[in-house]
């Protein structure tokens, strides 16, 4: 039978692509997709940024304020350091705290109890930073103000709370403390996850060798949620780096190094900064001010670097393998 | 060291849920005493109420005393964290913690006993406790390496060593072969044999060459049906309840009939 030989090769169907793979071209094409443009958008806006920063970042004739003139650098130099000491400082006072909370929820609460206070935690997230501000602004200042004044009398030889007592509780302080509380539920619902996923037997192998539970939780969850909780804190820094709303309306920001949080004059920050002058200003300035985005945006860049060297000097040692 | 635990009427509840009822056995110091029966039947739940790990399950509670050279573990004035740190344990899977190295592993209890120790002290502990432990010879280079970076088998006989560098009087182990290839159980079944020398050690396992091969004495656990607590039916020298079991059911079970 000749029609035999001249058959094709036979191919097993079962071994033949199916259809079905379409979903998955499918899939990795969106996520690829997904992938570059985070990447496209990245680079957009720091091509934007350096492209409008351009004109200001050579030109050396910009008014300080105090008759004198200068670059961009010495323009940026207080608010640089405004951003700096207001999120650095919010983060002393919320990581604590957020890892506090993390630890009741995931370790201490009973259950029902902690899964509410979860919810509660996260709804700080959602409220609006203007919302923050007004808060700020109207409240907390005005509660702030004894502390104001019990700070500047009994701790007054301490460079942070020295200088004049801020009679309005429009201070760095207040500032500061805001922050944090927007900052605190990132911190806390990252800090939870981490601490849940910890592995059941590290702790019961730690309990077991005579461990009290705040010995089990040094013993096995802070080493284990080590990079957890750097990661929580980084993107809790860069959050307070880059608030606007919030600061803008509870410092009477200057354009000051002022190391005191409890003075009425405050360093400003670059984020609220460029909110606030944005509106009047024109050309050079225009240009400015985007220049000090992008000083903005490189410090956040670094900051974000830095701390995935800190995770990864330990990589060994982490929980991972 | 080594300690003789009682169990009196032991009943042990998961909520309303009975899980184990009226234990009643003696284990002697120095020796090695086997828990068989199928799974479900509580033999790891009665291992984990004699340090009070059992605690650490939300909802357990024990009625009943164990008693610890006649101290009853379940007496109100006794710290449940003390307990633990006389009864070692290890564990089904290895579980050296991961973010130390293999030498902080070790010292991982005597670091919690608050002891001040001088440096060269706790070069002996680290030393005494890997030798008795069979690791000696494989970790001594590298001690400053991860405790994960070593081999399941190697891993267990860090937390064995772990375990014993505190000095314990009693250790528990949970199935500590059940997740380690041929060669690593033959290595930690000789040392078993080496342990019982100093400690009182109960082993649960589901394997039973491998109870016949290392205990004194075995105790074989049951449940009469799904939802029924598990109770123990025959405690005796390890060699009557396998060539000569008193009960049906541990003889079904041994012969391969039930289980």
């Amino acid at each position: 039978m000749s029609s035999q030989t001249a058959q094709p090769a036979m191919t097993d169907e079962s071994l033949s692509p199916s259809s079905k793979s379409h979903g998955d071209s499918v899939f990795k094409g969106l996520s690829t997709g997904s992938g570059v443009l985070i990447v496209v958008i990245l680079a957009a806006v720091a091509i934007f940024l350096i492209v409008q920063a351009a004109p200001a970042l050579t030109h050396q004739d910009f008014p300080l304020g105090d008759g004198s003139n200068g670059g961009i650098l010495s323009y940026v130099g207080p608010y640089l350091f405004g951003t700096l000491y207001s999120a650095v400082l919010a983060l002393v006072l919320a990581v604590p705290i957020g890892v506090g909370i993390a630890l009741f929820i995931a370790l201490y609460a009973p259950r029902r109890f902690a899964s509410g206070l979860g919810y509660v935690i996260d709804l700080l997230a959602a409220v609006p930073s203007v919302v923050y501000g007004l808060w700020g602004l109207q409240t907390l200042s005005l509660i702030l103000q004894p502390v104001h004044r019990w700070l500047g009398d009994y701790l007054g030889f301490i460079p942070l709370f020295g200088g004049r007592v801020s009679g309005t509780g429009r201070s760095m302080l207040t500032a500061v403390v805001v922050l944090a509380v927007m900052v605190l539920p990132i911190i806390t619902s990252m800090c939870r996850e981490v601490f849940l996923q910890v592995p059941d037997r590290q702790i019961e192998a730690s309990y077991a060798l005579g461990a009290t539970r705040w010995e089990m939780i040094r013993q096995v969850v802070f080493p284990y949620s080590q990079s957890g909780i750097i990661s929580a804190s980084m993107l809790a820094l860069g959050r307070a780096l880059g608030e606007t709303m919030a600061v803008a309306m509870v410092l009477s920001a200057a354009r000051v190094v002022n190391f005191s949080i409890i003075t009425s004059t405050s360093s400003g920050t670059i984020a609220s900064n460029i909110a606030l002058s944005f509106p009047e200003a024109t050309g050079l300035t225009r240009n400015l001010l985007i220049a000090t985005g992008l000083v903005l945006f490189v410090i956040t860049f670094v900051v974000n670097f830095i701390s995935r060297w800190v995770v990864a000097r330990r990589a060994d040692f982490s929980g991972a393998n | 060291m080594a300690k003789r635990i009682e169990l009196k009427k032991l009943n042990i509840h998961y909520g309303d849920f009975l899980a184990v009822k009226d234990v009643d056995m003696m284990i002697e110091p120095r020796s090695v005493t086997a828990f068989i029966g199928p799974s479900g039947c509580g033999k790891s739940t009665v291992l984990r109420s004699l340090n009070r790990m059992l605690e650490v399950t939300p909802g357990a509670r024990v009625d009943g005393e164990v008693l610890l050279d006649n101290v009853n573990l379940y007496d109100k004035a006794v710290d449940p964290v003390r307990v633990r740190r006389q009864v070692g344990m290890v564990f089904q899977q290895p579980n050296p913690f991961p973010t130390m190295s293999i030498r902080e592993n070790v010292l991982a209890g005597i670091q919690l006993n608050n002891k001040r120790m001088a440096h060269s002290e706790k070069e002996e502990v680290l030393e005494r406790s890997l030798r008795s432990a069979n690791l000696w010879n494989e970790v001594k280079d590298r001690l400053d390496r991860p405790g994960s970076s070593l081999s399941g088998g190697q891993q267990q006989r860090l937390c064995i060593a772990r375990a014993t560098a505190v000095q314990p009087e009693v250790l528990l182990m949970d199935e500590p072969c059940s997740a380690l290839d041929p060669i690593s159980t033959l290595a930690i079944e000789d040392l078993i044999q080496e342990l019982k020398e100093d400690y009182t050690v109960v082993i649960v396992t589901h394997n039973m060459q491998q109870a016949a091969r290392v205990s004194e004495k075995t105790g074989f656990f049951t449940i009469n049906g799904t939802g029924m607590p598990g109770h123990l039916v025959e405690f005796d020298n390890t060699e009557t309840i396998f060539s000569n079991p008193k009960e049906k059911q541990t003889e079904d079970y041994i012969t391969g009939r039930f289980g």
